[in-house]
């Protein structure tokens, strides 16, 4: 440390023009246009005057349904610039086969960085939360999650986490040590760049996000249950988000402590995970996979829940083994905190430990398998319509039996020492992420948009984007399982064997394909806004529903519902709907009271907006800035916490008035039934 | 580097139990997949030959036969990957005909120093070993973490700083075989693939004798030129000076290896690998 | 009697677990808020496990430093623990004074926790820049860098506590006992509490079991 500090070290720290990459044409490219379509973005709200709307009824807005929105969003947004990451990943590996093909190393190295962090943590993880946000509290029968300006909190902290992961793009550089950045590579002597810094933050910060979250849906499910909706009566999808959630709680604190203390080698000269002084490498191995494990879990759970609701829904039936599945959901909940071991059998720990924990993790697959099952003797029966929610969980069923049994095949100790590291591994993950998570997400996505916003999307193009990402899966996936099997181990920027390099070629094919179905995806929904009017979901219930969120109208109205329903059993809705149908009833008007409703706040933005430069300044060593920042979002709190009033009241006239328009179309629906 | 064509007794026996374990859980695995195929058309909406069974949400039975399915799956592969660890461990002895050769391979920012403390010699991306022979590897990394990995000879391990792990191996049949690096260690990291040549165990000290003639010495301040960060294209060797090096590298004696070079304060470290190009 | 119960039974029992506990709907904001703070403990809890895992497995690496039996200071540490379990005491009577509504209870308990709690800091810092001056800091070896980040972390959880604690004065100054503000007092109190049982941990993990060795 220089005795005197000059003035620029103060006010900018690291900083300096050398940041931007002025001499590297694709990030800085890449960098720009990202920049001037958010530039174009913002003008264009400012100047056709939408800013008002978008700051009141989304920047703002604490409602559950509106933040779920705002999740999947960031979700989609971040799966673009991942995907554009896998596609310069694959056309790499397909072109550098003796010779460096056309990314240099520190390059190649930051994408695949990037891109494992950003579809794990802003894509995968938004895009569950989002879905969670928008659907449980609607299925429990409530008007909204327990903390709902907290909610608003932890997605401005996750796009915060997002918003410096791309920032990275153009000042400075990203991580270039793998996504989870493993030390000694990661330390300050081997990394001397900002890059695992950039990484670190982003994730320390958006973290934060993570676990409130999971603290809002933890208490939502297990403290806000409509009347009569006990534990065994709770739609699948409830379940697996209290699982999922409880696992965030659990084990987001250890990769928070687990990257404070990199970040403390990094920064204060500790010795956590240095070869120096004593700190210790196979610690962060044992912390990070602590945390690593059980977020594969908190990943897929949700989307076996999500699979649970569209299976059941398009065969018409109950799901199969109600029981069972919750049991297999806890079961997997409890066991991911018990294998995380599986993911280093190479570092020499003894056949006991080993054995131990490769054992462990076969038994994951028991609940898992009875998982698939229990869908299988769900569809037995049935009278299955198959939409595009229902394609994607067929297909996520054939996936993910496949992903399964190479997982198996990994738990194995004896199998993994040849195959750890390898192709075949990178290709196992992404089955069961591809296969389990991103299936699910989608499925998820087309199933629940006409609840959000009160219109189908289109089946042709929904189909197309299925099939189109379903064979370009296999065909990017299988050479890769092969590429594996051949020696081939992952991140290699280039390679001079000659046998892996046909298999890389189609992969970048499929790749090609994936990226097709990820075009079909975006047309399908610009074809489906535009023949918005006649895709319009009038009764709420697009899909002959069976749990509570298609009680209520598409889009729902702000306080959900205009009673809490009472819930007699399980499907609750196909439970009222059989009930209504046979007394052919509608009773006299019920009697409605006001609503109160929690007030829309800033906290949430404006605490992200000090988080991000409070990050950025971190990152950077600007001190004066951090302190600021700190500062920033401290009072942001504390001018929450002195405000005089935090809900609203809605009268009970334009409750009824809400209600009794969706009442009517319901009603039409139920005679219609009748009908027929 | 064919997984499936071993050429030792390791990797023989790693991918038996690879493709065993595969095979039983294809028994499983495809009925499973071709029921769910045939139920999902079969029941469609569309076929009213299909019986709606609205009400088979429960069934005693089936419940019983779905959890043991899987069950009984793990506790076959259970079994496997029980004796397997114990039998295939990486520390386990191979045994192998003539006298065993000890090998002490150290990972370098970005390439493997194979030093041979009894036969006083050291090469570097190119390891020599006679065919038949136990072979004794200890390892360790010289900075960043590493995987040893030799594909057709099987087992991987990782190389730590300041710790030492061991692995033993048997290479059967005499040819030219690939190994590499698998755990990502920096910009030089694809070129960490090294030759093994492996020899008949008749020409195996000659070769010794041949390598201990060069007149490139490996002590302490030559190994400490070495794991400067950069790749290496040519397949130099030495002649061992000390045979306690590795151990000096091993406990720390000898300070771990330098990272790069900052060119810039500005977060963009000037880049060893793609300079070395 | 029979027929109907039992059908009425049958509906709300499908699975014939044989108790039928019909869920009475959202609980109460208080409820919920706290129960939310309990899961936010449980895994702040499980944040401070790492560090002491951590701890567990640096304590020996002293890497040619102190031993933690040379620089421990029986004395010190002692204080701070009575300081730490009088102020949880205190921030006891100041809940009970919220509850009941007495600002002059209310003030004075939280005061007095205030002042333990910033006592507690002081010794704590001092015994840090104590052993940074003689070159033991965290970077002389890892069983002091795990050594520093444990104890540390707790003392920056007490900072953020008496900040907490200054602003929830403030509030209850301008805003008197609200429903919002007492739930907040509710948590700050468990917030406390928990930082207290955490301190127990640290003491026999670091300090008892670190100077017997």
């Amino acid at each position: 440390m220089p005795a005197v500090p000059t003035v620029e070290a103060t006010m900018l720290g690291k900083l300096d023009w050398s940041a931007i990459p002025f001499d590297q044409p694709i990030p800085l490219v890449a960098g720009a246009v990202v920049l001037v379509a958010i530039l174009g973005v913002l003008i264009w709200v400012v100047v056709k005057g939408h800013l008002p709307y978008l700051w009141h009824e989304w920047i703002t807005s604490v409602d559950h349904k509106r933040i779920g929105v705002m999740y999947i969003l960031l979700a989609s947004v971040m799966l673009l610039r991942g995907g554009s990451d896998a596609i310069m990943m694959r056309i790499q590996q397909a072109v550098a086969y003796q010779s460096q093909g056309y990314l240099p190393p520190e390059h190649y190295n930051q994408i695949f960085s990037a891109h494992g962090t950003i579809m794990i943590f802003f894509v995968a993880m938004p895009f569950v939360i989002g879905l969670m946000n928008l659907v449980v509290p609607l299925q429990l029968g409530v008007r909204d999650v327990a903390f709902p300006t907290l909610n608003s909190v932890g997605f401005w902290l996750t796009a915060t986490g997002a918003l410096l992961v791309n920032l990275s793009l153009v000042i400075g550089e990203f991580a270039r040590t793998g996504w989870l950045a493993f030390p000694p590579l990661s330390e300050l002597s081997y990394s001397p760049g900002v890059g695992v810094d950039y990484y670190a933050w982003s994730l320390q910060i958006s973290g934060v996000g993570t676990l409130v979250a999971g603290i809002n849906l933890v208490t939502t499910v297990l403290k806000l249950r409509t009347k009569g909706m006990n534990y065994l009566r709770m739609p699948m999808f409830c379940w697996t988000t209290l699982a999922s959630n409880l696992l965030i709680v659990a084990a987001f604190p250890i990769l928070t402590a687990t990257l404070a203390m990199l970040l403390l080698d990094r920064y204060l000269g500790f010795h956590f995970f240095t070869n120096e002084a004593g700190g210790n490498v196979m610690m962060f191995m044992n912390l990070i996979w602590a945390w690593g494990h059980p977020e594969v879990y908190i990943l897929v759970l949700p989307a076996f829940g999500i699979f649970s609701e569209v299976v059941s829904t398009f065969s018409g039936k109950a799901l199969f083994g109600y029981r069972s599945m919750v049991l297999a959901t806890m079961a997997i909940c409890v066991i991911s905190f018990m294998v995380w071991l599986h993911h280093f059998f190479t570092m020499g720990a003894g056949p006991d430990v080993n054995a131990i924990f490769g054992i462990a993790s076969m038994i994951i697959a028991i609940p898992t398998g009875v998982k698939i099952y229990n869908w299988l003797f769900t569809m037995y029966g049935g009278r299955i319509r198959f939409a595009t929610p229902m394609l994607w969980s067929v297909g996520f069923m054939v996936t993910f039996i496949i992903g399964g049994l190479t997982g198996v095949l990994l738990a194995v100790p004896p199998a993994d020492f040849m195959l750890h590291n390898s192709m075949f591994l990178v290709a196992h993950f992404h089955n069961v992420i591809i296969g389990g998570v991103l299936f699910g997400a989608f499925a998820g996505f087309e199933y629940w948009f006409p609840k959000a916003f009160g219109f189908r999307l289109d089946e042709r193009w929904g189909k197309a984007a299925f099939w189109f990402t379903f064979l370009g899966f296999f065909v990017t996936f299988i050479p890769l399982y092969v590429a594996g099997m051949l020696g081939m181990t992952r991140r290699m920027q280039h390679y001079d064997v000659a046998a892996w390099r046909p298999w890389m070629i189609v992969a970048a094919f499929g790749m090609a394909v994936l990226t097709i179905g990820v075009i079909c995806q975006i047309l399908q929904l610009v074809v489906s806004i535009r023949n918005r009017e006649a895709l319009r979901d009038r009764t709420g219930d697009p899909w002959d529903g069976r749990s509570l969120e298609w009680a209520t109208s598409s889009p729902p109205p702000v306080f959900n519902f205009a009673f809490n329903p009472d819930v007699r059993g399980e499907d609750a809705y196909w439970d009222m709907k059989a009930r209504a149908r046979q007394q052919s009833l509608e009773h006299d008007a019920p009697e409605y009271r006001d609503i109160e409703m929690p007030r829309n706040s800033p906290t949430g933005f404006v605490c992200a907006f000090f988080a991000t430069i409070m990050g950025f300044a971190l990152i950077w060593h600007i001190w004066w800035m951090v302190i600021l920042g700190g500062l920033g979002a401290f009072a942001t709190f504390v001018v929450f916490a002195w405000r005089d009033h935090d809900e609203y009241v809605i009268p009970a006239e334009e409750v009824a008035r809400i209600d009794r328009v969706n009442l009517e179309e319901r009603r039409s629906l139920v005679s219609m039934a009748g009908a027929i | 580097m064919n997984l499936l064509d071993p050429q030792g007794p390791v990797a023989a026996a790693n991918s038996t139990i690879l493709i065993d374990s595969v095979f039983i859980m294809l028994a499983i695995v495809v009925p499973t997949i071709v029921a769910i195929l045939a139920f999902a058309f079969w029941f469609r909406a569309s076929n009213s030959k299909a019986r709606y069974q609205p009400d088979f949400v429960y069934s005693g039975r089936v419940e019983m036969v779905v959890w043991s399915i899987p069950a009984l799956t793990v506790i076959l592969l259970g079994g496997v990957a029980w004796i397997g660890s114990h039998q295939l461990d990486p520390a386990a002895p191979v045994p192998g005909t003539g006298s065993p050769v000890r090998i002490q391979a150290v990972s370098l920012d970005w390439k493997w120093l194979f030093i041979y403390p009894d036969q006083r010699i050291a090469t570097v991306n190119t390891l020599t070993v006679p065919a038949g022979a136990e072979l004794n590897f200890q390892l360790t990394s010289s900075s960043v973490m590493n995987t040893f990995f030799i594909p057709q000879l099987g087992s991987m391990i990782y190389t730590m700083n300041g710790m030492v792990t061991k692995l033993n191996l048997r290479a059967d049949n005499e040819g030219k075989l690939k190994g590499l690096s698998a755990h990502f260690s920096g910009d030089g990291f694809p070129d960490m693939m090294f030759d093994v040549n492996v020899i008949s165990p008749l020409a195996f000290p000659d070769w010794v004798a041949a390598t201990a003639k060069t007149d490139a010495v490996l002590d302490e301040a030559s190994y400490k030129k070495l794991m400067q960060q950069g790749i290496e294209k040519g397949r130099p060797a030495y002649r061992l000076e000390d045979p306690r090096l590795f151990d000096l590298i091993a406990n720390q004696h000898i300070p771990p290896g330098p990272g790069p070079e900052l060119i810039s304060d500005a977060g963009r470290p000037h880049s060893g690998g793609h300079d070395a190009r | 009697m029979s027929m109907t119960a039992t059908a009425g039974r049958a509906r709300a029992d499908p699975h014939h677990i044989g108790v039928v506990i019909e869920h009475p709907g959202p609980a109460s904001k208080r409820i919920v808020t706290a129960y939310g703070f309990w899961v936010f403990l449980l895994s702040d809890i499980v944040m401070f496990s790492c560090f002491f895992a951590a701890y567990a497995v640096l304590s020996g690496q002293t890497a040619g430093g102190p031993k933690g039996s040379e620089i421990f200071e029986q004395g010190n540490v002692a204080i701070e623990t009575v300081c730490l379990l009088l102020s949880s005491f205190t921030c006891g009577m100041a809940s009970i004074a919220a509850d009941v509504r007495n600002r002059f209870w209310f003030y004075l308990g939280m005061a007095v926790t205030c002042v333990l709690g910033v006592i507690f800091l002081v010794i704590e810092f001092r015994e840090f820049a104590d052993l940074v001056a003689r070159g033991y800091g965290p970077s002389r070896s890892a069983f002091l860098t795990a050594f520093f980040s444990l104890v540390g972390c707790h003392g920056l959880h007490v900072t953020a506590g008496v900040l907490w604690l200054l602003t929830m004065m403030a509030q209850v100054f301008a805003k008197g006992f609200r429903a919002d503000v007492l739930r907040r007092m509710m948590c700050f109190a468990l917030f406390w509490h928990a930082l207290d049982i955490i301190w127990v941990g640290v003491f026999s993990v670091v300090y008892l079991l670190g100077s017997g060795v």
